[in-house]
């Protein structure tokens, strides 16, 4: 009991903390309340949702129409997957831009956080059922049989059968339940890595120097970001709670119409124009994975005097433009594969990619 | 406005005042010790910025307008005039005339229950009877036989049709689709519905509709199964509403969104709520961090030098 004690208080209230991390340091701890939310709010919806291709469209229905507060708990739970994803981007980005990732098992535990988060969106984007969850999960599964020789197998036997069908959504359900705990666990792991020396900080400096305590100080500017968080997401969830909504989501799932603009949630977007992008199917998978994975790559190719970006002007200007990359790539996601979206995604493929090559030469340049 | 601002202040604005603030101002700028070069390289990198956004908006715009289909203009809908406006519930209630005297005979409504009605549309006894009027499926009895009986408020609204096939066969192959969610289901929403509803012209020249089939520009290529169905007086509205062909349209609409929105008032609701609550908690919270964190922000931190090593 004192142990856990001890661990609450070196976690929680004595961690010595860099006395200047800014506001860009909130995000981790908002990170943990939006994992909370999504498993309070996934745990009610899956009280009443049923996994079976015949009823979960309308098991669905059933929760908005008759559960008490069911429409609540189902609109929080969608629009907090993206909120949870607007501030992985963020922290992400925080990370990239200060030098975050010269912590190497903190940055590696992050971005498989991060894969493991996508992959649990992705298997619940499906459990609705609707025209674009039956569709995305069809497009998606359908890129591994890009893999050579083993490719096809595999998509069957993802599958459970010959498309995407009943087995299918029982274990993508089963998965679904399942993954956030393994993300629990994981996050706790990147909390104990990133407490072995601390946070870093704005100005990159050795974070030795001038630590105060985690409470009070950083428990209640965490409790402002909380209440900031919380008066966005409640509004965006009671005023427009179906604003990234697809409306092909609203007709249940028939393998017999295809919608004619497939598209996944806008946080996907990015990395689905990066593989639209590549005119050869395997090439364009690795592409999509390379977009995520890549970015494992920074502890081992940037070796600045300095950690921060915010030292360097060229490096302030390639991350804004590695910044808007990302956001024109969004953009790029959700428009229809015609000319002039094609190469406008082509070349930003390229950027987005360029600057993690661009960057490590960058030290000779302001050295 | 802004020529007046201009003609009245124009000169003042361009001339800097000589006062000592706009003096102190300018020497905070980092731009001062910048090089030309990087003066010049910061200006191209803002006008390309510019230049690439204005193409993006240009881009977005054109290519919208060079689909097949005519895209609705927007509408002041009643729940989205205003932050916290709700239903108009009188327009949702000859909505539901409409859709009863008209929709119903191909439409499906299947997943609206009478007892949605009560309090929004509808008193109970008016409910009551509405569903009455309905003769539901039911069974099997003791004998193991269904049988019909007057439907009550727990029943759902009927289907017109006993399956999609059925549907398919009465309507020309067109399927007729369920309307509870269909403001959600179709991009454009109400705006789609209520110019779908109202857009029915003759074909242009050039563009010819096969039998059974009917011209709309704004349904995705223009040949819809759907006849014209709302025309002015089609129906005679309880509460002496003309009915005109546009306010049979908003009416019906106004009901479809509620249909898939029966929370949306609810909602409004806990919004005024939930902003009102948070509110004082940022504002609380924001204080709270400012009180705590004053006295690291106010601190001062001297640099000590250590003491002059002693001479030998």
């Amino acid at each position: 009991m004192k142990k856990n004690f001890k661990i609450i208080n070196n976690f929680l209230i004595n961690l010595p903390t860099p006395s200047n991390i800014s506001y860009w340091w909130n995000f981790g701890s908002i990170l943990g309340v939006c994992l909370l939310i999504q498993l309070i709010s996934g745990i009610f919806l899956s009280m009443h949702y049923t996994p079976s291709i015949n009823n979960a469209f309308y098991s669905l229905i059933h929760i908005t129409r008759d559960v008490n507060f069911g429409w609540m708990t189902r609109v929080i739970h969608a629009n907090g997957a993206s909120m949870f994803f607007f501030f992985m981007f963020i922290h992400t980005g925080r990370g990239i831009y200060y030098g975050s990732f010269l912590k190497k098992k903190v940055w590696i535990s992050g971005t498989l956080i991060m894969l493991t988060l996508m992959a649990t969106a992705f298997l619940g984007y499906v459990l609705p059922w609707g025209q674009m969850s039956f569709w995305g999960a069809t497009v998606i599964t359908n890129l591994l049989s890009a893999i050579p020789y083993l490719g096809n197998t595999l998509v069957s036997w993802i599958w459970g059968g010959f498309s995407v069908e009943n087995p299918t959504l029982n274990r993508f359900f089963s998965f679904h339940f399942i993954l956030p705990f393994i993300l629990c666990l994981m996050i706790m792991f990147h909390l104990i890595f990133l407490h072995e020396k601390g946070s870093s900080n704005p100005l990159g400096l050795k974070n030795k120097i001038d630590k105060i305590s985690f409470h009070p100080y950083f428990t209640i500017k965490d409790l402002y970001g909380f209440m900031l968080v919380f008066i966005m997401f409640l509004f965006i969830n009671f005023k427009t709670p179906f604003l990234l909504n697809d409306p092909e989501n609203f007709t249940p799932a028939n393998p017999m119409v295809t919608p004619p603009h497939i598209q996944p949630e806008w946080y996907f977007l990015f990395a689905y124009a990066i593989l639209r992008s590549i005119p050869n199917k395997l090439g364009g998978v690795l592409a999509l994975f390379m977009s995520i994975i890549i970015i494992l790559t920074l502890p081992f190719t940037m070796n600045l005097k300095f950690k921060s970006s915010s030292m360097y002007l060229v490096k302030k200007i390639l991350f804004l433009i590695f910044c808007s990359t990302f956001m024109l790539l969004t953009w790029i996601g959700a428009k229809p594969v015609e000319p002039p979206f094609i190469l406008i995604g082509q070349i930003l493929t390229v950027i987005y990619f360029s600057y993690f090559l661009v960057n490590p030469f960058l030290y000779k340049i302001t050295k | 406005m802004a020529a007046s601002l201009g003609r009245l202040y124009g000169n003042r604005l361009l001339k800097l005042k000589p006062s000592s603030i706009p003096k102190q101002i300018c020497l905070y700028s980092t731009a001062q010790p910048w090089t030309k070069g990087r003066k010049a390289m910061l200006t191209s990198l803002g006008v390309l910025t510019g230049g690439a956004g204005v193409l993006l908006y240009a881009l977005e715009n054109s290519v919208k307008a060079g689909d097949l289909e005519l895209h609705p203009p927007k509408y002041p809908w009643d729940v989205t005039s205003g932050l916290f406006s709700t239903f108009d519930h009188a327009s949702v209630r000859r909505g539901y005339e409409v859709y009863k005297n008209v929709c119903a005979a191909c439409h499906s409504l299947q997943f609206v229950a009478y007892r949605e009605l009560v309090g929004q549309t509808h008193t109970e006894e008016e409910a009551k009877a509405e569903a009455e009027e309905a003769m539901i499926e039911d069974g099997p009895d003791a004998e193991g036989k269904y049988f019909k009986r007057p439907g009550k408020l727990s029943d759902y609204i009927p289907k017109p049709y006993p399956n999609e096939e059925a549907a398919r066969a009465a309507n020309n192959g067109a399927y007729p689709p369920d309307l509870t969610y269909i403001t959600m289901a179709r991009h454009g929403g109400q705006d789609y519905i209520f110019s779908i509803l109202t857009g029915y012209c003759d074909a242009p020249a050039g563009v010819t509709v096969q039998e059974g089939q009917h011209y709309n520009p704004y349904f995705p290529g223009g040949a819809i199964g759907m006849a014209q169905a709302l025309y002015n007086e089609i129906i005679e509205y309880s509460d002496g509403t003309p009915a005109t062909q546009s306010q049979l349209a908003k009416d019906v609409t106004n009901f479809l969104h509620w249909t898939g929105n029966p929370d949306h008032d609810t909602r409004m609701l806990y919004l005024l709520k939930s902003m009102i609550i948070m509110s004082v908690l940022v504002g609380w919270s924001f204080y709270w961090k400012r009180f705590k964190w004053s006295n690291l922000k106010t601190r001062k931190i001297f640099f000590k030098p250590p003491p002059p090593p002693p001479k030998v």
